[in-house]
């Protein structure tokens, strides 16, 4: 074939028309390519992939666990606990009033003054790495659970709830015995009893967070998982009575906001450790000063997630999705602001627009699900109404086009272009799958706007510089950075927050803190 | 009614998740029970090939998080543990009484137990990061040394084993022993453990045997980083440590203390896993 | 030439997560299909003789007698050796004949001898040729070389389709995948392809991955759709899946097509067909029952 031929039909493939990704693609007119025998636009659907959980027996109803038994409250009230997917009732639980959040203080008093003060670490220890290795044995029991509790995707509550969970009690285990190592020249002792109030975002992996390093220093504990998610708290109380931690050391009261109010005030308590939301957690706070007790707050966050022109972009974009769309945006340190350099706005917005449209949002035992249900009513029509501001005040809206279930609570994975820093969609925790794009000139500017909030939980860049990830992580003012990579966990590594985001830090060697004496 | 004819027991070595007999063909007597039993007697060249083993498991072992390490370590116990009954004869058939063989073998595992939560935390305990001026960024933070040679002490046969042993793991190396010839009994048990525990093919090898003959070759040995000696003879003991100089290794040498020492607080630490790590610093600029 | 670096842990957690997809029932049935119909079926051993291609020839076309719905593979991938006999034994059939050249796999030849064998390969009737780049070139940094070599096999091998393999294995680093992936379709490349299969590691879901997005860049750039071909390991059903899920999610399901991907492979055509009977049957196969030509 001449050369000029082939030039020439080179030439005419490099000038054909742009398409930018809105789904009209150029005729490659090409007589190498012929027709192969299919239908001529296949689809792939993936059908439904549901994990089997017709083995879950839930019973029709829960009473408190308080000094190794199950009691029933004195109110002998129950509330019911629904699947946020179907809003079905999935079972009841126990309504504690403050006479029972005090027979479980009591118990835990008991228990702490009785034996766990005078066990030694390496007798705690053990008990702790019983409780990991059953949460590790039961995990796929304890995922569909939470997944049906929740209506987070199965596939996280498998991956990431479970496992976190069960490392968590596994890491602190291994700190019980040895805290005579954590800090120099110190005799650390523990607090006594610990009230502890969980959110309803994370319910096993906040209630392993609470209870690992309080028993491995030595604490026994009280513990409010939240109102609309107290199921794998209630398994895990069943999971601490088989492996036998001595009774009382471990009490665990469901409730709603007048059980966690009393328990906050009980007056036998020596410490508080709380996560939530900030203005919860502020009435706590002036509580806790009013009583001079200890206390640790892991509150609200508005984090920036910054992007620089440099950043790896196809990497950056599943950080920014995943900083702000897994968990359905329940998550604290979620990636709600994102600061993208003004020079790749356009490849920014283009990119993010087509990667949520691969969102999977559905019923959230189904095993290819990636975003599921909104945790309950309440919190559907907070951030809607939210969501609804960054609209009325003239910011373009993006969301994934897809159907939704008629029953359940759902929001569509949503973000929002033209956003400045006074939006209240750039000022406010939404707490749901609704993310702000704003821009940035410099890494200065980034910086600034960054640290322009009152909260200080978390933050992340991305660039593909070193030096530079390292001087703008150093200027940030927030308790944990990710620098290139974002929602990301470990026992090891502390987590908590700057400014309004609360104090204390949970996770690691500084996760001891909060729960010793020096 | 004839009485019954009990199976016995081959004792072999174990190099490169294995059990085998020692390539020379030779073993030397033990009495267990009424009976002579024989074990397997390594030579120079079943000391090459643990050390192979050991090289060639030490970049995996050393890539897997410290999570995952202390899981293995923890089975270990759970292991031993649920093999109480065979860890107790085997200290019984060298003399010990039966009280003091169920001491010995509780104290190894809840020793296990402890070193398995050192695993991932080490690291946090000896790393630093340095004020070495604003413009730079400084880690410093420790890194497994790899092939660790032991000589076990004589006794006790299980305790005084796992103590020098686990710490080595904990910290990413991969271990040779040469396992005592008084208690061999016990660290074959302890090799059935290891292979039951999923520990990872090479990374521990148990070589039983006679001292002068194996020593000298793992002393000498110029792909082994590190030595921990526990021997009470003078002579042997210097020999090795002048042999260990060859290739600049990292030296432990400790006599052999009475048998109570390892049953006291100073028979383990986080410094037995710290003696085997190596400090790696990092300078990097902070600046836009 | 645009360079984005590519941050291998992100990449690869991407990969993993795809990785996780649930492919059942219906879905399992038409994936698998798709897989066989995308099928480059190879044999590229010095040992391979006429008899043998033919062999292979009738499997391509007919990959389960029991079964006459599962589809012929897209192409048979053989040395420029056998591309006669391959080409008679396919007449009339959609199976195009796919051949290695450029001295496959090292590419370490003179550029003349290079050229004249993908010259030849067509002459004798090849529909395409997988060619493979200089990766010495490639390393040392003559990327102009490195690309003019692959414009220069296009020309020689006009009017056949051109895959361009990058033996991601020897690159080494992600980075440079997306920059051969990105040199390879400016210079004329219609597919770009992982490896030759004769080393390891060959295709692996995050090299793929960074083809797949190189590609979508390199369309949104140009307006070309470029074809990504993966081979090398790819031996179960289940792996196969999983590179149709990238690129379902990646590109589209419309490319979900031989025009635009394919499955170098040979042990992979009878894993999916074992698999499909599976889904057809209930019961778990054995390899007893499916040809091994």
């Amino acid at each position: 074939m001449p050369a000029r031929v082939v030039k020439k039909r080179r030439r005419k493939l490099a000038q054909s028309s742009r398409a930018l990704g809105n789904g009209k693609r150029l005729k490659v007119e090409d007589s190498a390519r012929l027709a192969v025998s299919l239908p001529s636009r296949p689809t792939w659907p993936y059908v439904p992939a549901p994990e089997t959980h017709d083995y879950i027996k839930l019973a029709p109803r829960y009473e408190l666990f308080v000094g190794g038994k199950w009691l029933t409250p004195k109110s002998d009230r129950h509330f019911a606990s629904i699947n946020p997917a179907t809003e079905d009732v999935l079972t009841h639980v126990a309504d504690a009033s403050s006479e029972d959040v005090d027979g479980a203080v009591r118990a835990a008093r008991v228990a702490y003054e009785k034996y766990w003060r005078r066990c030694p670490g390496r007798e705690r220890a053990k008990y702790l790495y019983r409780i990991a290795r059953a949460i590790t044995e039961r995990s796929r029991e304890l995922a569909v659970l939470e997944s049906l509790d929740t209506g987070k995707p199965i596939r996280e509550s498998r991956d990431f709830d479970i496992p976190l969970a069960a490392a968590h009690f596994f890491y602190y285990a291994g700190w019980a015995d040895k805290l005579e190592w954590a800090f120099p020249n110190m005799t650390p002792r523990p607090l006594g009893v610990a009230g502890q109030i969980i959110p309803w975002n994370f319910p096993l992996l906040m209630a392993a967070w609470k209870i690992a390093p309080a028993l491995a220093c030595g604490n026994t504990v009280v513990l409010k998982p939240a109102e609309t998610t107290p199921l794998s708290a209630l398994w895990l109380a069943e999971i601490i009575q088989h492996a036998d931690l001595p009774p009382g050391v471990v009490n665990i009261i469901t409730g709603g906001p007048e059980t966690g109010a009393a328990l906050v005030r009980q007056p036998q308590l020596d410490k508080i450790a709380f996560t939530g939301s900030t203005e919860v957690g502020k009435e706590i706070a002036r509580e806790c000063a009013r009583l001079h007790r200890r206390v640790t707050l892991e509150l609200g966050g508005k984090a920036a997630n910054i992007v620089f022109d440099d950043a790896p972009i196809d990497q950056a974009i599943e950080g920014i999705i995943n900083g702000i769309f897994f968990n359905q945006g329940h998550v604290c340190c979620a990636g709600s602001r994102l600061l993208v350099q003004e020079s790749v706005l356009d490849l920014v917005v283009h990119k993010l627009s087509r990667r949520m449209q691969t969102l999977r949002v559905g019923q959230p035992l189904d095993k290819n699900t990636d975003v599921g249900a909104i945790n309950s009513k309440a919190q559907l029509e907070k951030i809607t109404a939210l969501a609804d501001t960054g609209e009325a005040s003239g910011c373009t809206r993006y969301e994934t086009k897809c159907a939704l279930p008629a029953r359940g609570f759902w929001f569509r994975p949503t973000f929002f272009t033209g956003v400045s820093l006074s939006h209240r969609i750039a000022q406010e925790e939404i707490f749901g799958p609704v993310l702000s794009v704003m821009t940035f000139r410099t890494p200065d500017e980034a910086v600034e706007k960054a640290n322009n909030t009152k909260y200080g939980l978390s933050a992340g860049v991305w660039t593909d510089k070193g030096s530079k990830n390292f001087k703008i992580v150093s200027q940030l003012r927030a308790g944990v950075v990710w620098a290139n990579t974002y929602n990301k966990f470990d026992p090891s590594s502390p987590f908590g927050g700057y400014k309004e985001s609360g104090f204390g830090r949970e996770g690691g060697v500084h996760g001891l803190l909060p729960y010793l004496e020096r | 009614m004839a009485t019954r004819a009990v199976v016995r027991k081959t004792h072999k070595l174990y190099i490169g998740g294995a059990f085998v007999r020692s390539e020379s063909g030779r073993t030397f007597p033990l009495s267990s029970h009424g009976q002579v039993v024989q074990i397997a007697r390594a030579s120079r060249k079943d000391v090459r090939d643990a050390v192979r083993a050991a090289r060639t498991a030490w970049p995996s072992w050393r890539d897997r998080s410290a999570y995952n390490r202390g899981q293995i370590v923890y089975r270990l116990a759970e292991i031993i543990e649920s093999r109480r009954d065979q860890f107790v004869d085997t200290l019984r058939v060298t003399g010990s009484a039966l009280g003091a063989a169920e001491k010995e073998v509780s104290a190894a595992i809840d020793r296990i137990v402890w070193y398995a939560g050192w695993c991932d935390k080490i690291e946090q305990l000896l790393s630093t990061k340095n004020p070495v001026g604003l413009s730079h960024f400084n880690v410093s933070s420790p890194e497994p040394t790899g092939v660790v040679g032991l000589v076990a002490p004589f006794e006790p046969g299980l305790i005084a084993l796992i103590s020098v042993v686990v710490p080595v793991l904990c910290g990413g190396n991969c271990a040779v022993v040469i396992a005592s010839e008084r208690e061999p009994l016990s660290a074959v048990a302890f090799a059935e453990a290891i292979v039951t525990a999923d520990v990872p093919a090479g990374v521990v090898n148990i070589l039983t045997g006679y001292r002068p003959e194996t020593v000298p070759t793992l002393a000498g040995h110029m792909d082994v980083n590190a030595l921990d000696l526990r021997i009470a003879d003078e002579a042997q003991d210097a020999a090795a440590a002048q042999l260990a100089c060859n290739n600049v290794k990292r030296v432990r040498r400790h006599g052999e203390p009475p048998n109570r020492f390892w049953y006291t607080g100073a028979a383990q630490g986080p410094d037995w896993i710290e003696a085997f790590m190596e400090i790696k610093t990092v300078w990097h600029p902070a600046g836009v | 030439m645009a360079f984005v670096p590519v941050d291998a842990v992100g990449l690869e957690e991407r990969a993993s997560v795809l990785a996780t997809r649930s492919i059942k029932r219906d879905s399992k049935i038409v994936g698998l299909r798709l897989a066989i119909a995308c099928m480059d079926l190879t044999t590229l051993e010095g040992k391979d003789t006429p008899e043998r291609v033919k062999q292979l020839c009738r499997k391509a076309l007919t990959p389960d007698p029991e079964d006459l719905t599962v589809p012929p593979v897209a192409a048979l991938c053989i040395y420029p050796e056998h591309v006669a006999v391959a080409k008679k034994a396919l007449r009339g059939s959609t199976v195009k004949v796919a051949s290695v050249a450029t001295a496959f796999p090292s590419g370490l030849a003179p550029r003349n001898v290079k050229l004249l064998e993908a010259c030849e390969a067509v002459a004798a009737g090849a529909d395409e040729i997988d060619m493979v780049i200089d990766r010495g070139a490639f390393l040392a940094g003559r990327y102009r070389d490195v690309a003019e070599e692959i414009a220069a096999v296009k020309e020689a091998s006009s009017p056949a389709l051109l895959k361009v393999i990058l033996e991601t294995g020897e690159l080494a680093t992600y980075d440079n995948v997306r920059r051969a992936s990105w040199l390879a379709m400016e210079a004329g490349a219609d597919f770009i392809k992982t490896s030759t299969g004769k080393i390891q590691p060959a295709a692996t879901l995050p090299v793929a991955l960074a083809m797949l997005e190189a590609v979508r860049d390199y369309e949104d750039r140009t307006g070309r759709a470029v074809g990504v071909k993966v081979a090398g390991g790819i031996r179960t059903a289940k792996q196969a899946l999983q590179f149709l899920v990238l690129v379902k999610e990646t590109l589209g399901d419309d490319r979900l097509d031989a025009r635009y991907f394919r499955i170098g492979a040979s042990s992979l055509l009878n894993d999916a067909l074992m698999q499909l009977t599976k889904e057809r049957t209930g019961v778990y196969q054995s390899e007893d029952y499916f040809t091994k030509d």
